[in-house]
């Protein structure tokens, strides 16, 4: 089948996930967002390894994977660090760069 | 050729360096009083002996080329220096009288706290008029013209603390600097004129700009202009209307920098660079004219208000005006050799009528301190450099003095010791300053055989000849000289008079007396006067000899000289007029001096002699003793109106508008940065939706494009 | 036949769960949504024939990212976000740039060039999945699979640091 589907698919999930990080204010709900696009990602990633016929398509989206995962992992360490702080998980409260 | 011209060159330039960064540097050096002085005088006293067996064994010109300094399309300039009869005779005249002047300033500087600074200021215009005279080329000429101006400007003020000498400093740069305007538009000119003929670099030097094609390209209107305006530049430097008034205000500085500088050498400038470029000149007669004119217009009026004034040195420094005024008349009639003769001579005489007035002054100020010590006139000063205990130690003395008070000088305000009113009878105490003054005085006024006799008596000589021959106009500029030497025949005898002769008219002047003084003032006197009586004998006039002076710049047969001549046929007036005119001559002198020491009496009358003058001619002689308002008009007409422009004009332009326009820049960005800071909300996600409105941008360019 | 059929169910569940995500108010809500869309593209792995990943996904994706999202939302007791009041130009500028993107990444999918098609004659499922890719890991791609081990070690140890309650 042609993959060209799949490739819509993943774009469309994509913005789905840059609206999610530029709209919510919830921390947690922006990391969710950001997990949506990388899987966006590795699903066409997939699908161009399935077209060209080799496997190193499939090997990078294993990378990103582990990298998603610890990215997770210390991502929401900060966040538990941040909530420890400021008592919230709302972006807009964390302004203190502020120019 | 180059070693010996760098031996002339570079020792008063690197001793002037020397003495400065020491005198800066280190504290010692400034009290070292006698090797300051004997080495900067060794630094003058070299070139002197250099420049003299150059002059002993001359035979023909040379040029001496150092490196090629100003390049830039068709300007080519090299350093270039000339020695030939004319610049080696200025040569002679600035370092020898030079030398004696810097041994007179040992003395006459004797305690002063810039000692130092004084003889490195003395060897830096010695290098920068040495730069003038033997410059190759106007450029390097005016490397040498506006360093003696810089020059002037340090040693004038140098008592700067005193605002009045800062003024007179600032007079004499800015009125120079007017003149200065004029040379370089002549240069200009010059060219324009000679690029826009030849093709090739061109380098300002004489050797190209005197050659016979070159001069060719002056005929003319241009040749006026040029030679108009370099005549305009020498107004500056050599004091001529309109360009004078610097020159009595420059007697604020010490003495011997008036000697230097104000007689015998930067104000002759001017009368070397029209000898120079004689040749050039001479293709000018309506230019010739107008310095004639002004030349003799300059003497008379100088003289007249030399006859009034009461300061000695501001005598002198007229007078100094007035001969200059003389020389310029010998120029614009043709004769410039005659007029460097005059500058030679009038440099020996007034440079020992100046040092001459130095050694009074001095004096003069040791009766000042004698006179605040007893307790006559009030302590002006404060200070006691001649070791006298202070004066609470002597109260004794002062209890039966009177009150302290300036009631008994015949001047307002405090004590002047260059006022001649409160002279008088010096001759007693100081015989050499007075046999040598007394002899530069009858040199000036033209007393034969001494110089200034040979030298006058030439200059009207030409002048009268030039009017037979050429234009009978000139007979009045004629008449106007012979006034003129009477004038200073009489204002000099006057001077001495009053200084010398008759009964001493300051306070108690039967308890104070004055001194000679040591023989490092005393001696460049003796030297110089008596270069004033055999001075003259270099330039004899036809009827008595051979003048060797014409020989030397002119030429003799089969060679000819720097300094063209104009040419007259026949080339020398009949002997019977000869004669007559040295007759004439003279007896002006005779009939000066006799008027002033025997008709007025100023010797035994002292300043009532001046009164009786002054009821004789009125409102003349009160017009000549304000300086004929020279300087009322200026400040009205000129600098006035130039402060009221500043202060009203440019000054609040430069604080709103360009101060404004600094600051505005300043809050602008100040504003925008304002507003740009707005996007930094801190907001993480804000920064997102850049990143992403980034991305889209980009995408955007790469699919369209 | 069946690929397309397949396709379209997967994506239905998989945009389903992610306009959820987006849209739920409570972060719980959103985290599990999020799980349906996992599951949803695992599914769509093994149709595309990467079978190994698509269990891996469901293991790694949906068994213990999403499992700690879960545990740190429990953790940190959050209450329902209020609805955002006004229009802020933030919102309007998002989904303008939204939209944008959208439409270009679209652009370039459909007018991509040499698109290839999956030929049944290339594709054997067991074969190309857990052994070529045992084989390319360990082989061509051993010195990133090392590196992501330290990155791994860095991020455990990271994050336990940062969880504490005093740095020591």
């Amino acid at each position: 089948m042609d993959i060209t589907w799949y490739l819509a698919l993943s774009a469309i999930l994509f913005t789905i996930g840059v609206l999610g990080v530029l709209l919510r204010r919830n921390v947690i709900v922006i990391f969710l967002s950001v997990e949506l696009m990388l899987n966006a990602v590795n699903l066409s990633l997939v699908a161009f390894s399935q077209s060209f016929g080799h496997v190193d398509g499939q090997i990078l989206v294993f990378f990103v994977m582990s990298v998603a995962a610890a990215e997770a992992a210390v991502g929401l360490a900060i966040v538990i660090a941040l909530f420890r702080n400021s008592l919230s998980v709302n972006v807009d409260e964390f302004n203190l760069l502020r120019g | 050729m180059e070693p010996l011209v760098q031996l002339i060159l570079l020792p008063p330039l690197l001793m002037a360096a020397f003495n400065g960064m020491m005198g800066l540097f280190w504290a010692p050096w400034r009290t070292k009083e006698g090797l300051v002085g004997a080495l900067s005088t060794a630094a003058v006293a070299v070139p002197f002996a250099v420049a003299l067996s150059l002059f002993l064994g001359f035979e023909h010109a040379a040029v001496a080329r150092f490196f090629p300094w100003l390049v830039a399309g068709d300007l080519a300039v090299d350093f270039a220096y000339r020695i030939d009869e004319l610049s080696l005779l200025m040569t002679l005249v600035v370092t020898g009288v030079g030398t004696l002047i810097h041994l007179y300033s040992i003395g006459y500087m004797h305690g002063d706290g810039g000692f130092w600074r004084f003889f490195a200021y003395l060897n830096l215009f010695i290098f920068a008029m040495l730069n003038l005279v033997l410059a190759e080329n106007l450029i390097v000429l005016f490397l040498g013209w506006e360093g003696v101006g810089l020059c002037s400007y340090l040693l004038i003020g140098f008592w700067y603390t005193d605002l009045k000498n800062s003024a007179a400093a600032n007079k004499a740069f800015i009125v120079n600097r007017i003149g200065d305007f004029a040379y370089l538009l002549a240069m200009f000119l010059i060219f324009q004129t000679v690029t826009a003929a030849t093709d090739g670099p061109f380098g300002f030097d004489f050797t190209t700009l005197l050659a016979p094609e070159t001069l060719a390209l002056f005929e003319g209107s241009v040749g006026f202009w040029v030679a108009l305006l370099l005549f305009i530049g020498a107004t500056g430097k050599s004091a001529q209307i309109p360009l004078f008034v610097w020159l009595p205000d420059a007697m604020a500085g010490p003495t011997p920098v008036s000697a230097l500088i104000h007689a015998a050498t930067m104000v002759t400038s001017g009368l070397y660079l029209l000898a120079r470029l004689s040749a050039l000149v001479l293709l000018a007669p309506g230019a010739m004219a107008i310095i004639a004119v002004i030349g003799a217009l300059t003497a008379l009026m100088a003289a007249t208000i030399a006859i009034t004034q009461t300061d000695i040195k501001r005598v002198l420094a007229y007078s100094t005006v007035s001969q200059l005024g003389f020389m310029f008349l010998a120029a614009g009639v043709g004769a410039f050799f005659v007029a460097i003769f005059h500058v030679m001579t009038h440099a020996f005489f007034k440079a020992c009528l100046f040092l001459g007035s130095g050694s009074v002054i001095h004096s003069m100020h040791h009766v000042e301190h004698e006179l605040a010590h007893k307790g006559i006139i009030p302590d002006a000063h404060g200070h006691d450099p001649h070791g006298h205990h202070a004066e609470s130690d002597d109260s004794a003395a002062k209890v039966d003095a009177p009150h302290p008070t300036y009631a008994t000088l015949p001047y307002e305000g405090p004590f002047d010791a260059q006022d001649m009113r409160t002279m008088g009878g010096l001759g007693r105490y100081m015989p050499v300053t007075r046999w040598t003054f007394l002899i530069a005085t009858l040199a000036i006024a033209g007393l034969p055989p001494l110089a200034g006799f040979f030298s006058k008596d030439e200059i009207l000589l030409r002048t009268f000849q030039f009017a037979g021959h050429v234009h009978a106009g000139f007979y009045l500029l004629w008449g106007v000289g012979i006034v003129t030497a009477i004038l200073t025949a009489v204002y000099m005898t006057r001077a001495y008079l009053l200084t010398f002769e008759g009964e001493p008219r300051w306070p108690s002047a039967m308890d104070v007396k004055p001194h000679e003084s040591p023989w490092t003032i005393t001696t460049p006197l003796v030297v110089l006067a008596g270069l004033s009586v055999v001075g003259g004998f270099l330039g004899l006039p036809h009827v008595l000899g051979h003048s060797w002076i014409h020989g030397w710049l002119v030429g003799h047969e089969g060679h000819v000289g720097p300094v063209a001549d104009y040419p007259l046929d026949p080339p020398y007036v009949p002997a019977g007029t000869e004669w007559m005119l040295l007759a004439l001559g003279a007896g002006i002198a005779i009939g000066g001096i006799a008027l002033a020491w025997f008709g007025l009496r100023f010797g035994a009358r002292g300043p009532e002699a001046d009164a009786k003058v002054r009821r004789g001619l009125g409102w003349v002689y009160a017009m000549a003793r304000r300086k004929w308002l020279w300087d009322e008009a200026y400040d009205a007409a000129v600098v006035q109106p130039v402060v009221r422009a500043s202060r009203d004009g440019l000054a609040p332009f430069d604080k709103r508008v360009i101060d404004g326009g600094v600051d505005g820049v300043g809050t602008l960005v100040g504003l925008a940065s304002r507003a740009v800071r707005r996007v930094q909300t801190g907001v993480v996600q804000v920064y997102a939706l850049a990143v992403v409105l980034g991305v889209v941008a980009v995408v955007a360019l790469l699919l369209l494009v | 036949m069946l690929e397309p059929f397949l396709f379209a169910v997967f994506a239905v569940f998989a945009l389903v769960g992610a306009l959820g995500m987006l849209i739920s108010r409570s972060p719980v809500a959103s985290a599990l949504w999020m799980v349906q869309t996992m599951l949803a593209v695992a599914c769509l792995y093994i149709t595309l024939h990467a079978g190994f990943l698509g269990v891996v996904q469901v293991l790694v994706y949906a068994g213990a990212i999403m499992v700690l999202f879960l545990f740190v939302i429990m953790l940190l007791n959050l209450e329902q976000m209020p609805r955002l009041a006004s229009f802020s130009w933030r919102k309007g500028a998002a989904y303008l740039l939204g939209v944008a993107m959208l439409a270009q990444l679209l652009a370039v999918v459909a007018v991509r060039t040499g698109a290839a098609t999956v030929t049944a004659a290339s594709v054997d499922v067991e074969a190309t999945s857990v052994r070529e890719m045992g084989l390319a890991l360990l082989t061509r791609h051993a010195f990133t699979l090392q590196i992501v081990g330290v990155l791994l070690l860095a991020a455990t140890i990271g994050a336990v640091l940062l969880a504490k309650k005093r740095f020591v």
